[in-house]
């Protein structure tokens, strides 16, 4: 006789709580999470049922979706969550695992300024805001998007063309080599 | 006094105006800015968001470099960056095996003995609203002005006022003359990077913090976050039919102080506060 083993029914909740120290088992889904969340009318799952998701298993739904990425981070969740669950980091934790897992990227441009982003940081040691925009919208297949304001912003030198680095820029790079992407795992 | 200070990277672009203004302000009250020696930047939301222990090292190895300089106060004044930084400082004090972690990767070891300060907790610990009040020239003539705080008082790390209703800014635009107005978005999201990837998400929350706004009878907005600022500013025209100006709260210190309009960077601005600052007497026509 076949029957499910611990980690079939409870493996996605531990591994969230090893990672982050957040266990999700303590939500009453009260829905408070959704509620307050600015980002929610865009979301393919609410953050409530992210968190459910996670108590029932179901990894795929969750690594998939557009939700983990339109996440802006702004905490509001993490403060008004009845059960001070730090829903926030959880779906900071979930981007890792989606790029870790190497399911489908829900939103793939979300993805991709993050690694523009980092990439400016690992040549620079500091972000060069017009590289990070012209990279992003390029591979977003948008050469021209936000131009008139690029070029608003380039007359009021506010965006320039600059690749000055910083002088430890070798350290930098070692330190982007050197660091996992979870701590705890 | 003296005291460190880390810009970030934005204060070096899209919100020079900011870095310029509080150089200004404090020139005028005669505190010396030190900069972090080479700092690099602090990861922000990408690296937390991609890799966990790069999050950390980025900041931390800027926390090294205030330790060997001696500095003890370190200013950040972009909210993301203070974040960074201050949690950062608290995680490796309560857990050893990060610590040895960090070390090892940046390769020299932090004591914890940098304290980390937002600009605003510094000017109203530090500094002080009183003596902020005496290094004014003028004020700002009843000026009615939203505080905005975006995300600022929730950020990991961050123990700065009230998380859903802080008065910080506020107190300090009382204290220079301006009516702060009780409004509703205050800590409502400005969209951060969405606005790049998700541009329409991002309007939709521009629009209805600057309606808000307006709703009170706000005639600016103060701000202290370069991402906030920018969000505001420069995609405002596209959801915003009249002229709201998203000044940082240094700009509106300066202003008081008899500081120049092209010192305080007030024409880096996209929505030109000129007319606005003219037409109530703070600006000379």
């Amino acid at each position: 006789m076949s029957y499910l083993n611990e980690k079939e029914i409870h493996g996605f909740r531990h591994r969230i709580l090893r990672l982050t120290g957040e266990d999700v088992s303590k939500c009453i889904q009260c829905g408070k999470c959704s509620a307050g969340c600015p980002i929610s009318p865009e979301m393919d799952l609410q953050p409530n049922q992210v968190i459910h998701l996670i108590q029932i298993n179901d990894l795929e739904t969750v690594l998939r979706s557009q939700t983990i990425w339109l996440c802006a981070s702004c905490q509001t969740c993490s403060v008004r969550c009845p059960e001070d669950i730090d829903v926030a980091q959880i779906m900071d934790s979930l981007r890792k695992l989606a790029v870790e897992e190497k399911v489908p990227i829900g939103e793939e441009n979300g993805m991709k300024f993050d690694e523009f982003f980092l990439d400016s940081i690992r040549k620079r040691g500091r972000v060069n805001e017009m590289e990070i925009l012209l990279r992003y919208n390029l591979a977003a297949g948008q050469p021209f998007k936000d131009s008139h304001l690029g070029l608003v912003m380039l007359a009021k030198r506010k965006l320039s063309f600059s690749s000055r680095k910083i002088k430890e820029v070798c350290l930098i790079k070692e330190i982007f080599k050197n660091s996992k992407r979870f701590i705890k795992e | 006094m003296r005291v460190g200070y880390y810009p970030g990277c934005s204060l070096e672009s899209s919100a020079k105006e900011f870095d310029l203004s509080l150089r200004a302000i404090f020139q005028e009250m005669e505190i010396s800015l030190q900069e972090i020696p080479d700092w690099n930047c602090c990861g922000a939301s990408p690296a937390h968001s991609l890799n966990e222990e790069l999050g950390m090292a980025l900041p931390y190895r800027n926390l090294v470099k205030a330790e060997e300089a001696g500095l003890k106060r370190i200013i950040s004044p972009c909210p993301a960056c203070y974040s960074q930084m201050r949690h950062t400082h608290e995680k490796v004090g309560l857990d050893r095996s990060l610590a040895d972690r960090l070390q090892k990767i940046v390769g020299k070891e932090y004591q914890g003995s940098s304290e980390s300060k937002h600009l605003l907790d510094f000017i109203k610990e530090d500094i002080g609203l009183k003596q902020l009040k005496s290094s004014m020239k003028s004020s700002l003539k009843g000026l009615r002005v939203a505080s905005y705080y975006g995300c600022l008082t929730r950020l990991p790390g961050v123990k700065l006022d009230d998380v859903e209703n802080p008065v910080i800014i506020d107190e300090i635009v009382e204290v220079l003359g301006g009516k702060p107005l009780g409004w509703s978005h205050k800590t409502e999201c400005c969209g951060a990077s969405l606005s790049l990837t998700r541009t329409e998400i991002a309007l939709r929350l521009l629009r209805s913090i600057l309606e808000a706004a307006e709703e009170k009878g706000a005639e600016c907005i103060a701000v202290v976050c370069p991402l906030c600022q920018s969000n505001l500013d420069t995609r405002q025209t596209l959801v915003y039919k009249n002229k709201m100006p998203i000044l940082y709260i240094t700009q509106m210190i300066g202003l008081t102080q008899g500081l120049g309009y092209a010192k305080l960077g007030l024409d880096g601005l996209i929505v030109s506060p000129r007319d606005l600052l003219r037409k109530r007497g703070i600006l000379e026509k």
